[in-house]
């Protein structure tokens, strides 16, 4: 039996049909989400996609924390259940409170899509077990508000608890705070990348095929 | 209370009988004193209000063609013989089958006007509007692409206008979650009062998918869906597109303008995608310039029936419309679709699914009369087909101006050429250095041109490239090129060349051309000598696409570009798609190993006339645009076809805009490994010369013998100049330039001047 990765598709997701074609190519089965519908449908892990989800009304991922389907995930994330927010994903996960901090415009003031690095912080989380700590990665930066904005005590405990997913390097493309690309919950189970790794499965359409483990990481945690 | 006075005071069809003598404001509205008369015949009575506005909007320039019709037949009548084509001219786009069957639809228009009034909403509307068109074919929309052109890149206003249309193709392109594969970005004084923002959509859909904008069947009902009615751009297509701007005061046209959703366009494309899939669709048309006036009458005439429509029923953002404001609101993210009465709650409950608001506004019938009432009161009752598609013909004035022959006279020849290495290095980093010349990331890294998974090829390789089939690989490939400059001093020539180059760039990457679109920017249509530029660049497209086997899917004509009386250079922008066998085959442009043997492909000729190095080291414009040689393109592209299927190349790269010298630069860049080439005999020929027809190839180790014998099978001349590796640009015995120095002149033009 295949580990069974469900994506959730709100009004104005984009890259969810990439991040099942991700979850495919990581061997695993993607299970289609949908924001209205107050039901998990039973799957191993949960994707919250890229994308302009409400048209970034408000602000981005502030009407999407309550779409239905955020009801029943909110619960499942505080007893483990792997999630992944991708950038507009990650945006409605601190929204709801499942990640600290918030992302804001980027320090450029404009839309930034370039092929960049990061470095892999914490390679024990359920999204990046199977990297090693220290381990460059070359992925998708494609955000209009990516700084990622923590308070000092925050950070502190994020930094100390090894809660900081993964670094921006060789330069840092939005203005996030101590090059923040990416964070993970104290349980590490919820983590929320600003990059998009489902752009990073091969060469022929991305940068590299290096964004892949992300995926294959959460097989191995949900240990289908 | 507005409500009431809507009601109150209309303009009914009785009425307009019964005082035939009341003033009308046709001039006003953009109509000739002709063309009112010709209304008034027709109908056999003067205009209502609405009626009025109907053919005001319907007969302008922008919607009927008027100025340019006659001579667009060309298209069709020089076609080359293909079986390519599913739909053609005339349908909201052109459709091509790509084969497995796949088919495409593209389409390029331009937004020109709104883009120098607004820049951010008339850029961003551009792109939803053109997007639209594609969906209304029954495809999916896959990628956009733009075409753009700003007055000079350090004036104060190009500051004002392009960081506004870039954020708005951003905004709106990102948000609807389109790549953006591609595209152009030029820069030219003549542009100063007048930027050019050509917008380009490509779809994809299975052969029996495809749409028709025709309301048949009598009884069937007329659904109105996607945002509210309002008064955004109330007249834009008579008012803004098809009118020169003064010298000043383009802030009193600024309520013109419309305002864009990506978020409802979103929605509204896999609201659509998912009625076309459940079969609930018999027709369906975008709302797009002149609104519900241009879709209930395209509709009607297209079908060869009638509708009765009740205007009153057009759900509104502001009470106040009434319906002759309504018939012309060009409120954006609509769309109108013809549903049979057993359909329809099915198709209302997808489009709730989508919180997508729909509403039916009338029915199909067999008068073939187009019929609104207005709270009961009949307001309009024409002939559709009167409206849509027997608008007036203008027989415009052409006349070569006497000022072409003085152009042709200043021979680019007689310009002092680089010949030491030190001069020859200077002119190659003020080209690559320069905000024509330069690298463009400053504007592309603001697009998206990741989603959707399928993005093979973008920016800055010479065409966009996207994958159709996972399985097979089966893609298409696509460019868009223009050149003001050569059109200026040859319109027949200079638009050949842009067909050329398009034809070009998408055989770069691999992929077979297969079928063109256009955008023709034009100054006015009632000044002799544009109208010259725009009939020699009509025939030289026309009898190009002929020669080269390429058959014209559809297009746009963009006219009244210019400002007082100083039209734009002619600048036709030309789209060519090509489908690619397999994708994974794909040629990238840049060097990114060492060792590999370079060849140029084509015959390199002393041509200056209209080029980047003339025009940038002696602001010199003037002399005969490069020689034009179809046949040799024809020759060009089927090699650097073959030999990517055949796997035999490491890179190719187009020589275009700056010659040798950029295209070498670029290639060295993008794959961050340098070359060494050999001594030019004739160096500023060898490096600036933008002689058509060429192509750089890095040969694969061991190819070379079967790449000069396919360029020999086909009679194109093959020169080893040179090896890739080393860190430097360097040409031998001349000069060399590092790879950091490059990389730093080369992008740093437009951040130093946008931030």
């Amino acid at each position: 039996m295949t580990a069974r990765i469900g994506v959730v598709t709100f009004p104005g997701s984009l890259d969810d049909r990439d991040a099942c074609r991700a979850v495919r190519h990581a061997g695993a089965q993607p299970v289609e989400l949908w924001h209205g519908d107050a039901s998990l449908h039973g799957v191993d892990a949960v994707i919250l996609p890229g994308g302009f989800s409400y048209g970034d009304y408000l602000r981005c991922g502030a009407i999407a924390r309550f779409a239905p389907v955020m009801g029943e995930l909110i619960p499942a994330a505080g007893l483990g259940l792997p999630v992944l927010g991708i950038c507009n994903g990650f945006q409605i996960l601190c929204e709801a409170h499942l990640l600290p901090g918030a992302l804001t415009r980027n320090a450029g003031l404009h839309f930034v899509n370039r092929d960049i690095t990061i470095r892999i912080e914490n390679a024990t989380s359920a999204w990046t077990r199977e990297y090693a700590a220290g381990q460059e990665v070359s992925v998708v930066l494609k955000s209009g508000e990516g700084a990622y904005m923590a308070d000092a005590p925050t950070l502190a405990v994020l930094e100390a608890g090894g809660q900081v997913l993964c670094r921006y390097v060789s330069g840092n493309p939005n203005g996030s705070v101590n090059d923040i690309a990416g964070v993970v919950s104290e349980t590490g189970n919820v983590a929320g990348l600003m990059p998009h790794p489902e752009h990073a499965i091969d060469e022929l359409t991305g940068p590299s095929a290096d964004g892949l483990g992300f995926f294959t990481s959460a097989l191995q945690a949900v240990g289908v | 209370m507005a409500r009431q006075d809507t009601v109150a005071r209309q303009d009914t069809v009785a009425g307009a009988a019964a005082t035939p003598d009341r003033g009308q404001p046709f001039a006003a509205l953009g109509l000739t004193a002709g063309e009112y008369e010709r209304i008034r015949e027709i109908l056999g009575r003067r205009p209502t209000d609405a009626e009025l506005a109907i053919y005001s909007v319907m007969w302008s320039e922008h919607c009927s063609y008027k100025s340019s019709r006659t001579y667009l037949r060309q298209f069709a009548e020089k076609a080359p013989a293909t079986d390519v084509l599913l739909a053609g001219i005339g349908n909201n786009a052109g459709v091509v089958d790509i084969g497995q069957g796949y088919a495409v639809t593209f389409k390029i228009e331009s937004h020109n006007h709104p883009s120098y009034v607004e820049p951010f909403q008339g850029a961003a509307t551009g792109v939803g509007g053109i997007v639209r068109d594609i969906l209304a074919m029954g495809a999916r929309p896959v990628a956009v692409m733009d075409a753009l052109r700003f007055g000079p890149a350090d004036a104060p206003d190009t500051r004002r206008v392009l960081p506004g249309v870039v954020g708005g193709i951003s905004f709106y392109g990102n948000c609807l979650g389109l790549p953006n594969i591609g595209g152009e970005l030029a820069f030219d004084p003549c542009y100063a009062g007048n930027p050019l923002v050509n917008a380009l959509c490509v779809g994809v859909l299975r052969h029996d998918d495809l749409k028709l904008a025709a309301a048949t069947g009598p009884g069937n009902q007329v659904i109105l869906f996607g945002s509210l009615t309002g008064p955004d751009g109330i007249g834009g297509a008579s008012v803004l597109a098809s009118a020169s701007f003064g010298g000043s005061g383009e802030g009193a046209k600024r309520p013109s303008v419309q305002v864009g959703d990506p978020f409802m366009e979103k929605l509204l494309v896999e609201c659509c995608l998912e009625l076309y899939q459940a079969g609930l669709v018999v027709g369906i048309q975008d709302l797009g310039a002149a609104g519900v006036a241009c879709a209930t009458t395209e509709l009607s005439a297209g079908g060869g029936t009638g509708m009765r429509v009740r205007l009153d029923t057009v759900p509104l953002r502001d009470a106040s419309l009434g319906p002759a404001e309504i018939l012309m609101s060009e409120s954006q993210e609509r769309m109108m679709a013809i549903v049979t009465p057993a359909d329809v709650a099915e198709f209302l409950a997808i489009c709730a699914k989508w919180d997508v608001p729909a509403t039916v506004i009338g029915e199909v019938t067999d008068t073939g009369r187009l019929e609104m009432t207005w709270h009961g009161d009949q307001v309009v009752d024409i002939p559709p087909g009167s409206a849509a598609d027997d608008g007036p013909l203008c027989d415009r004035p052409v006349a070569r101006p006497a000022s072409q022959d003085q152009l042709l006279a200043g021979d680019p020849a007689r310009l002092p050429r680089p010949a030491a290495g030190d001069e020859l290095r200077a002119d190659l980093l003020l080209l690559l250095g320069s905000a024509e010349g330069g690298d463009k990331a400053w504007v592309t890294e603001q697009y998206d041109r990741y989603v959707r998974g399928d993005t093979v090829l973008a920016m800055p390789e010479d065409a966009g490239l996207l994958r159709v089939d996972a399985e097979t690989g089966l893609g298409v490939a696509l460019a868009t090129d223009g050149n003001g400059r050569y059109c200026l001093l040859d319109p027949y020539a200079g638009t050949q060349l842009a067909l050329a180059e398009a034809y070009r760039n998408v055989a770069v990457t691999g992929a077979r051309p297969l079928a063109v679109t256009n955008c023709l920017n034009f100054g006015s249509p009632e000044d002799p000598a544009v109208m010259w530029q725009f009939t020699e660049s009509v025939r030289g497209l026309a009898d190009g696409c002929r020669q080269l086997g390429v058959p014209v899917t559809g297009g746009n004509v963009s006219f009244y570009n210019q400002t007082g009386g100083t039209a734009i250079q002619p600048t036709p922008v030309v789209g060519v798609l090509g489908v690619h066998d397999d994708v994974r085959r794909r040629v990238r442009s840049g060097f990114r190993e060492s060792g590999g043997r370079i060849l140029l492909l084509g015959e390199t000729r002393p041509e200056f006339g209209g080029s980047l190095w003339a025009w940038l080291r002696h602001r010199h414009l003037a002399g005969r645009p490069p020689s034009v040689d179809l046949d040799a393109e024809r020759a060009l592209a089927a090699v650097l076809t073959s030999a990517a299927q055949r796997n035999l190349l490491l890179a190719a790269h187009d020589l275009s805009d700056g010659g040798l010298g950029v295209a070498l630069a670029e290639s060295c860049l993008a794959g961050r490994t340098g070359c060494v080439v050999g001594r030019p005999a004739d160096p500023a020929t060898f490096l600036f010369s933008e002689s058509a027809g060429r192509a750089i190839v890095v040969v694969r180790p061991g190819a070379e013998a079967a790449v000069v014998a396919l360029c020999e099978q086909a009679g194109l001349p093959a020169a080893a100049i040179g090896e890739t590796g080393g860190e430097s640009l360097e040409v031998a015995g001349l000069f060399s330039v590092p790879l950091a120095e490059l990389a730093q002149v080369h992008s740093g033009a437009l951040p130093a001047l946008f931030g």
